[in-house]
C-alpha cells in the first residue's frame, strides 16, 4: 500500500471526528504556539537588549558603583567617602592602563525641572559631565558644539541636549515640518537659565525607524486630503533606551556642582559625591590589570574602605545572558509539557479509535490488508492530527504575537523566526509518531479472525 | 491439481480447560469452476473452515494449498498478499467501512495491492456493474438497504478479480427475497466461470448448488448428495444450475 493511501484513509477518519480531532490536537495547538510565540518575544527582547546595550555604550565601558563596605569593615561604615571627584582625579593621575574616565553628578530630575516658556519637557537625566562622556556613552553631537575648557572651569551655564528635549520645548520636525535647531535659545533648569550650545543626534532602534519610514509614505500618499495628524509618535515611548538616551540634558561638571549640589541638596549642605564613574580601558585583555590598578588607587583615596565595586558590561551581558537562558528554559519546559500532554491526548484518542474500529480493521485485513499497511495506516492519522495541530499552532503562534504587540506596545516587539517553527513542527511530529506507535503495533498486530468477531 | 486441496486439516481451541475441536481432519478438494455449498448445524464448524480456506485463520494441524501454493508455510505477509490478489470474502454482516462511499469501499482490497487510482476507479465500476449498484457509486453504505451493502460487498470480493470467492452465510441477515437476490447474483457469477464457495445452514440453498459439502462436528458428512436428493428448492431462480440428480 502506498503512503499516499494510507494518508486518504487516515484523514478520512479525522475528518469523520472533526470535533474530537479538534479537542486533541489543543495541546499540540498550544505548545507550538506558546512555543513560537514564547521564542519571538525571547528574540525579540534579546534584539532591543542588544540595542540598547550598544546606544548605553560599549563593551568596553565599566562602571565603578558604590558598594555596602565589607561586613569586617562595618565600623568604618559612616567614614565611607564615597565616589569623587578626587578619585577621579587620582585615577586619571595614576592609573595608566584606564584611557577614559568619564565622571557623572546627576541632578534629581524630579526635584529639577526643565522649562521653557511655560512648557516643561519630562527628562531621563539632567548630569553635569565631562567631554569624556561623547565617548563613554556614544554621544555626537550633531548641532552646535560640546562644553569646552572653560565652561567647565567657569561653570558656565550651558547646556547640550537631546532631540526629545528639544521635542518638548520646541517641537519636533514632524510636527512643525521641518528640523528645528534650538542653539542659543535659553530654557530654565531647576529655575536657573541655561544656553542650549549643541543638541545630540537623533538616536533610535532599526523598527522605529522603519516605522518611520512608513509613516512618512503613508502620509505623502495622502498628501493633497486633509492635512491631518499623522506625526509619528513611537518615539514617546517612555523608559525605552533609546527614549533615554534622547531625553538627556548634559551640563558642565562644575557647573552641576556650583549651581546646584554646593547647595541645594535636602537639607541645604554641600554634597560633592559623583553619582556615576564610567572608565574605559585601553584593551578588553588587559582587564584585570587594570581593574586592580584602579581599585588600587581608589583604596588609597578612600583610606582603605572599600566601598566600591567595579560592573563592566560584560557583567551585565551575562546577567541578561542567564536571564534569557532562563526565559528560554522555562518556556522549554512550558512547551514541552504542552506537546506531552498533546501526545498523550492523540494516544488516548487513537487508542479509542482502533478499539471502536476493530471489526474495521479485521475487515481490511480481511481484503488483503497487511500488518504493516495496518500499521502505517494508524500511525499516519496519529501524525496528520499532530501535523494538523502543528499547522494550526502556528497560524494560532502569529495571532499571539499579534496580541502581545497590541497588548503592550512599548516593549520590543517579538520577531518571529523560523527556527523554532522548525523545531515545534518536528517536535510536533515526533509527538505523533510516538503517540501513534504504541495504537498502531496494536492495531497491527491483531489477528484478523479475532478482530472480525470482535463485538 | 484442484484449485483447493485441504488435507486432515485440524483446528483445536482451548477454552479454559475444554478442549474444542472446531475442525476434525477435513480432506477436500474444489475444481477451478466449482459453485460449492457448505452445509451444516450451527457451531458445527463451517466459519472456521471458511476461514482457514479464505487464509484468515491457520490450522492447528493438516496441509492445504490454493492454486498451487502451500499455505501452511506462508508468512502472516503472504498471507496478506494471497487475501488480496487471490480471494474474495464476503461476510454475513457485509462489513462495508463506513466512512467509505460505496466505490471507496469496493476499491479497497486493491488500495492494499498499491494499484493506482485511475485503475481502481475503473475496476471498482466494473464490479459495480456487474452487482448492478454502479449508480450508488458515491452513496454511503448507510444510505443502502441490506441487500444492497451486501451486493457492494460481493463487488468488493469480485474487483480484484479473485482465483475463488467464500461467502459466509450471505442471506443469513437478509429476508428471503432479498437473499434470493444474492443467490441469483452468485449463479450468475458461478455462470461466467467462477469459483464459489457458499456457507449456509439452508438445505434449500445448498441444493441450488451443484457441489454440496455437509460438515458435522467438525468432519465432513459423505451422504450430504443423497439426502438432499429429490428435496425441490422453493428457490426459483432465473438461470439457476439444474441440481445434481
Ligand atoms: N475463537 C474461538 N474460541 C473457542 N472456540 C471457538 C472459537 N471459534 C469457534 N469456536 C468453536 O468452534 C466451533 C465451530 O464454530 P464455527 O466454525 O463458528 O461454527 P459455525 O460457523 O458452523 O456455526 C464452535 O463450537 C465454536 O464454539
Ligand atoms: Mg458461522
Amino acid at each position: 500500500m502506498n503512503l499516499l493511501n494510507a494518508i486518504f484513509i487516515g484523514l478520512k477518519d479525522i475528518w469523520a471526528h472533526k470535533f474530537r480531532t479538534l479537542l486533541t490536537m489543543f495541546g499540540i495547538v498550544l505548545g507550538v504556539s506558546s512555543l513560537v510565540a514564547m521564542a519571538a518575544v525571547i528574540t525579540g527582547m534579546e534584539k532591543g537588549m542588544k540595542e540598547s546595550m550598544i546606544a548605553m555604550g560599549g563593551l568596553d565601558k565599566i562602571r565603578i558603583d558604590d558598594e555596602d563596605v565589607p561586613a569586617w569593615q562595618d565600623h568604618l561604615k559612616t567614614q565611607a567617602p564615597g565616589r569623587l571627584i578626587r578619585d577621579v582625579e587620582a585615577l586619571q593621575a595614576s592609573a595608566p592602563l584606564i584611557t577614559t574616565i568619564s565622571p557623572e553628578m546627576r541632578l534629581d530630575w524630579r526635584a529639577t525641572r526643565v522649562t521653557r516658556q511655560g512648557k516643561s519637557a519630562s527628562t531621563s537625566e539632567i548630569v553635569g559631565v565631562w567631554p569624556a562622556v561623547l565617548e563613554m556613552n556614544l554621544y555626537e553631537v550633531a548641532h552646535g558644539r560640546f562644553f569646552c575648557d572653560l565652561d567647565e572651569e567657569f561653570a558656565n551655564s550651558v547646556c547640550v541636549i537631546g532631540t526629545g528635549v528639544r521635542d518638548q520645548l520646541f517641537g519636533s520636525p514632524e510636527e512643525e515640518g521641518q528640523e528645528v535647531v534650538p542653539l542659543g535659545q535659553i530654557i530654565q533648569i531647576g529655575g536657573q537659565p541655561f544656553t542650549i550650545v549643541g543638541m545630540f543626534k537623533h538616536y533610535e532602534s532599526e523598527q522605529e525607524r522603519k516605522l518611520k519610514e512608513l509613516a512618512k509614505k503613508q502620509a505623502q500618499e495622502d498628501s493633497g486630503g486633509v492635512k491631518r495628524q499623522r506625526g509619528w509618535s513611537g518615539a514617546k515611548k517612555w523608559g525605552d533606551a533609546f527614549w533615554r538616551k534622547n531625553n538627556v540634558v548634559y551640563m558642565p561638571l562644575n557647573t552641576a556642582w556650583i549651581k546646584f549640589r554646593a547647595a541645594s541638596n535636602d537639607d541645604l549642605t554641600p554634597d560633592p559625591r559623583l553619582t556615576d564613574i564610567d572608565i574605559k580601558i585601553a584593551d578588553l585583555d588587559l582587564l584585570e590589570p587594570a581593574l586592580q590598578q584602579a581599585r588600587n588607587v581608589m583604596l588609597v583615596t578612600h583610606n582603605g574602605i572599600n566601598d566600591f565595586e567595579f560592573d563592566t558590561q560584560e557583567n551585565q551581558i551575562n546577567d541578561i545572558r542567564t536571564r534569557i537562558r532562563n526565559m528560554r528554559i522555562s518556556q522549554g519546559v512550558i512547551a514541552g509539557l504542552s506537546l506531552l500532554v498533546g501526545g498523550i491526548g492523540i494516544m488516548n484518542i487513537m487508542l479509542a479509535s482502533i478499539n471502536e474500529r476493530i471489526r474495521e480493521i479485521g475487515t481490511c485485513k480481511a481484503v488483503g490488508a497487511s500488518s504493516e499497511a495496518i500499521f502505517t495506516q494508524i500511525i499516519v492519522e496519529s501524525i496528520a492530527v499532530a501535523m494538523l495541530g502543528a499547522v494550526v499552532g502556528l497560524g494560532f503562534s502569529f495571532l499571539l504575537v499579534e496580541l502581545i504587540e497590541i497588548a503592550s506596545p512599548a516593549q520590543n516587539s517579538p520577531i518571529i523566526t523560523a527556527y523554532p517553527m522548525l523545531i515545534a513542527v518536528g517536535f510536533s511530529g515526533l509527538v505523533g509518531v510516538v503517540a501513534g506507535l504504541f495504537p498502531a503495533l496494536k492495531a497491527a498486530g491483531l489477528h484478523p479472525i479475532q478482530a472480525l468477531r470482535y463485538e | 491439481m484442484a484449485l483447493v486441496e485441504l488435507r486432515e486439516i485440524r483446528k483445536t481451541y482451548h477454552l479454559g480447560g475444554e478442549t474444542i475441536h472446531a475442525l476434525d481432519g477435513v480432506t477436500l478438494d474444489v475444481q477451478a469452476g466449482d459453485f460449492t455449498s457448505i452445509i451444516g448445524p450451527s457451531g458445527s464448524g463451517k466459519s472456521t473452515l471458511m476461514h482457514i480456506l479464505g487464509c484468515l485463520d491457520s490450522p492447528t494441524s493438516g496441509s492445504m494449498s490454493l492454486d498451487g501454493v502451500n499455505i501452511h508455510d506462508a508468512t502472516p505477509r503472504e498471507l496478506a498478499k494471497i487475501r488480496g490478489e487471490k480471494i474474495g470474502f464476503v461476510f454475513q454482516f457485509f462489513n462495508l467501512l463506513p466512512k467509505l462511499n460505496v466505490a471507496q469501499n469496493v476499491e479497497l482490497p486493491l488500495i492494499y495491492q498499491g494499484i493506482s487510482s485511475r485503475s481502481r476507479k475503473e475496476k471498482s465500476m466494473h464490479a459495480l456493474k456487474l452487482v448492478g449498484l454502479e449508480d450508488r457509486a458515491k452513496h454511503r453504505p448507510s444510505q443502502l438497504s441490506g441487500g444492497q451493502q451486501q451486493r457492494v460487498a460481493i463487488a468488493r470480493a469480485l474487483v480484484n478479480d479473485p482465483r475463488i470467492i467464500f461467502a459466509d452465510e450471505p442471506t443469513g441477515n437478509l429476508d428471503s427475497h432479498t437473499g434470493e437476490m444474492i443467490l441469483e447474483t452468485f449463479c450468475k457469477l458461478h455462470q461466467e466461470g467462477r469459483t464459489i464457495m457458499l456457507v449456509t445452514h439452508d438445505p434449500e440453498i445448498a441444493a441450488l448448488t451443484p457441489q454440496k459439502i455437509e460438515i458435522r462436528d467438525g468432519k465432513i458428512a459423505l451422504d450430504v448428495d443423497a439426502k438432499l436428493a429429490g428435496k425441490e428448492s422453493r428457490f426459483k431462480l432465473r438461470g439457476s444450475p439444474e441440481p445434481n440428480p
